[in-house]
């Protein structure tokens, strides 16, 4: 059995990494439908083997896989290796990362059918531009799979960093648009800098446990705490808390947390299943899940948990606001995940991992549900984003409309929804927690379900109620997309209405985790939640006494009444308060400020040193300078050469002299 | 010793003097190339009158047959050193020591 299962675990990346091969190196040769074909088999297969794995760990009850596949090198007792460590966890994320990038795959199949129109006649990008899409798409899951199934540090940086790679490779996917080429230009710069951090973690976790694998530095975890290093002379800081905020720091550019979110709202500059995958399934969720996967050292330092909690309640609340006033459709959604994921920083800040993970569950599903139901949107508009220009769109789209609701209502966390249950888990495991900083975070947390809702409900109304505002001849083609773009949006739409139900039991307040996840003792207040909880539908009923649902409908009721009841009130709202408004508007300076200091900082550096350094030193004293000593020594010494016969006699015959000399005394 | 011999140490004074003159003579020539190898044909000289002088004094007719070889050396010598000067002459109208400084750097 378990020979059998090794060979499943190693066919599950590399069926989404030979669809990607086959896509990529012989695009020519299989053409469009084949490059869909053999991708869609690849992600299918890695998605049909994640659920054997599912079965066989949750439903079988089979203890953590945790073996090496392949030995690369022993340097200095250290080894590096490519292995799988597969338990309950592990198994939820990979069905999730490939269910959703199954989705996507179908999805791309309609979006990307006219992609040849985005591409000038005379790029040579354009050719088979559909089937390197594909490629792409497949080499990103496959990413991800290794940075999940990875079993020691260094395998996990390879796939954080092959995530980092295929984003940039599909933000500027279209990179013949200069937007799209700076987008992904900041995304990468913005991961170089979490992942500098990412780095030194993990080069203090050698240093300190002497391993790569996560079993044995997890076994040490408990003495690296016991130590302290001193990275500035005279201030000795605790080793676990320097490495878990440098791991975390790594998670920040992932997983887009204040200040360095900045790169995921660009980028929306790529083609819009990348959205979706990107948002839902991969590479942001990799610093959640990395996070979780290193429960064990990050329970024991308070420092990080209050970091993160701190970072988490930020990121929730301020993008938030900021999705209030954007006007493009996918840039409204992006903001929204931005504080879906400040949810889920805060959750495990709150040492809640187990509601941070079960909320990037179901937010997977409702966020790649409402990506792709913008694009179905941006489809039938003739790729037009601006939601001011939308409206009325309900009866031209019915089961974009429709499905669209549910992400939306997911997405608020109305009660019944899946994203109701992990919401609610997050903000009732934050009451409960005793990190410092959890009040200030309770608070976010507890305002961002009003944003939210008032947000995702502003978009909604915007785009599929009111008044149609598109022109004449857009309105004219009107029509639901193909069946390739409607089929993963239903598909989508079931585990958004239920996942969320039916696993929260098991997921939030069983054992479903087991050794997966440790939770220190003093900071279980998830546990504490759990005591109350007498099943999924008390909890629904439960909650129409609290505080979130008459948030959440308040959001959804000011949505309605500013923006179809009395559009007026937006308009004065906006010139009461343009201080306020322009702040969200600029997203707090966050862009002008980096563009300012580093952007300007470097290029003023960059300036110096050119001016100092390469034209004065490097060109003037060092290349001009010794050609002008040669030429100044040779100047000197050619005065010797007079070209007269009788000093060159005289010269000869002192040198006579002087050897005699030497040759009587010497 | 017999006075009326004369004694190696006048043959070496003249042989250091007729040196001393042939220095003088390339050093203090501004003018004319044709004493500057006459000087260098004095400096021969002066070495053959050592050379035979020594032979005489140690009785070894070896020094002697030096000489002759120095002075075969000595008129090959000056047959190229006219021949070149000739050929100066040629191209430069001139054998003034002071103008010929083609080799100044």
């Amino acid at each position: 059995m378990d020979s059998m299962m090794d060979k499943l675990y190693l066919g599950i990346p590399l069926a989404s990494l030979f669809g990607a091969i086959v896509a990529g190196f012989f695009a020519a040769q299989i053409g469009r439908k084949g490059a869909h074909t053999v991708t869609i088999l690849g992600v299918g297969t890695s998605f049909i083997l994640s659920l054997i794995a599912l079965s066989h760990h949750v439903f079988d009850g089979a203890p953590a896989y945790n073996h090496s596949v392949y030995e690369w090198m022993v340097s200095d007792g250290i080894r590096f290796e490519v292995g799988f460590l597969i338990d309950n966890l592990t198994v939820m994320m990979m069905s999730v990362v490939t269910g959703v990038s199954l989705m996507v795959h179908i999805y791309t199949i309609g979006y990307m059918e006219d992609d040849l129109h985005n591409w000038p006649k005379e790029s040579l990008a354009g050719t088979n531009s559909y089937q390197r899409f594909f490629s792409y798409i497949s080499l990103f899951t496959f990413s991800m799979l290794m940075l999940v199934m990875s079993n020691n540090f260094m395998q996990l940086f390879f796939g954080w960093e092959a995530v980092g790679l295929v984003s940039y490779l599909l933000i500027g996917f279209w990179s013949v648009r200069p937007t799209a080429v700076y987008a992904n230009l900041k995304a990468f710069l913005v991961n170089r800098v979490g992942d500098f951090g990412f780095i030194l973690g993990i080069a203090a976790v050698v240093m300190y446990s002497g391993s790569l694998d996560y079993y044995e530095v997890f076994a040490k975890a408990d003495e690296m705490s016991q130590q302290t290093m001193s990275i500035f002379s005279g201030y000795e800081w605790n080793v676990i808390s320097v490495i878990c905020i440098l791991l975390f720091i790594g998670a920040m550019g992932k997983s887009a947390q204040i200040p360095l979110h900045v790169w995921l709202p660009d980028s929306m500059e790529g083609p819009t299943p990348i959205s979706a995958l990107i948002h839902a399934a991969t590479m942001v969720t990799a610093g959640i899940f990395m996070v979780t996967r290193m429960s064990p050292m990050f329970e024991l330092s308070e420092a990080a948990l209050s970091f993160i909690i701190v970072i988490g309640a930020l990121t929730a609340i301020l993008m938030g606001l900021v999705g209030i006033v954007q006007n493009d459709i996918k840039r409204v959604v992006a903001y929204s995940t931005l504080s879906q994921l400040g949810y889920m920083t805060v959750a495990l800040g709150a040492s809640a991992y187990s509601a941070a993970v079960f909320h990037l569950m179901t937010h997977a599903f409702f966020k790649a549900l409402l990506f792709l139901a913008a694009g179905s949107v941006i489809i039938a508009m003739h790729h037009e984003q601006d939601i001011r220009k939308m409206g009325g769109l309900k009866k031209y789209l019915p089961i974009t409309y429709w499905t669209s609701l549910v992400g939306s209502l997911a997405l608020i966390g109305f009660p019944g929804f899946s994203g109701f249950f992990s919401k609610d888990g997050i903000i009732e495991a934050v009451r409960h927690s005793t990190i410092p900083g959890h009040e200030f975070a309770y608070l976010a947390v507890l305002s961002g379900v009003f944003i939210t809702a008032f947000y995702s409900f502003r978009m909604f109304f915007l785009v599929f109620h009111g008044e149609e505002r598109m022109d004449k001849h857009t309105k004219e083609h009107l029509r639901e997309s193909p069946w390739v773009v409607t089929v993963p949006l239903i598909l989508l739409a079931i585990p958004s209405v239920f996942i969320g139900g039916l696993t929260i039991g098991d997921m939030l307040f069983g054992d479903y985790f087991g050794s997966a996840v440790y939770i220190a003792e003093n900071h279980n207040g998830l546990a504490e939640v759990g005591k109350h909880f007498h099943g999924a539908w008390a909890f629904v009923e439960h909650s129409f006494s609290g505080l979130p649902f008459y948030l959440a409908s308040l959001g959804v009721f000011s949505a309605w009444f500013i923006y179809m009841k009395q559009p007026n009130i937006a308009e004065s709202l906006k010139q009461r308060f343009i201080v306020i408004y322009n702040l969200l508007d600029r997203k707090y300076y966050f862009d002008d400020f980096n563009s300012a200091v580093f952007g300007g900082g470097s290029r003023l550096l960059g300036d110096r040193l050119w001016q100092v350094g390469d034209v004065k030193f490097i060109d003037g004293v060092l290349v001009n300078g010794s050609a002008k000593l040669v030429a100044w020594f040779a100047g000197v010494t050619r005065q010797l050469q007079t070209g007269y016969l009788y000093h060159y006699a005289f010269a000869m015959i002192i040198g006579v002299l002087m050897l005699l000399v030497m040759g009587l005394f010497i | 010793m017999d006075t009326s011999v004369i004694g190696l140490t006048s043959y070496l004074t003249l042989g250091a003097i007729l040196f001393a003159i042939s220095i003088a003579g390339i050093f203090l020539n501004r003018k004319n190339i044709v004493v500057l190898l006459m000087c260098i044909e004095l400096m021969l000289l002066a070495a053959n009158i050592n050379f035979i002088a020594f032979s005489h004094y140690l009785n070894d007719s070896a020094g002697q047959v030096f000489v002759f070889f120095i002075l075969t050396v000595a008129a090959a010598e000056a047959a190229i050193g006219l021949a070149i000067l000739v050929t100066l002459f040629r191209n430069r109208r001139t054998i003034d020591v002071e103008e010929l400084d083609a080799l100044k750097g």
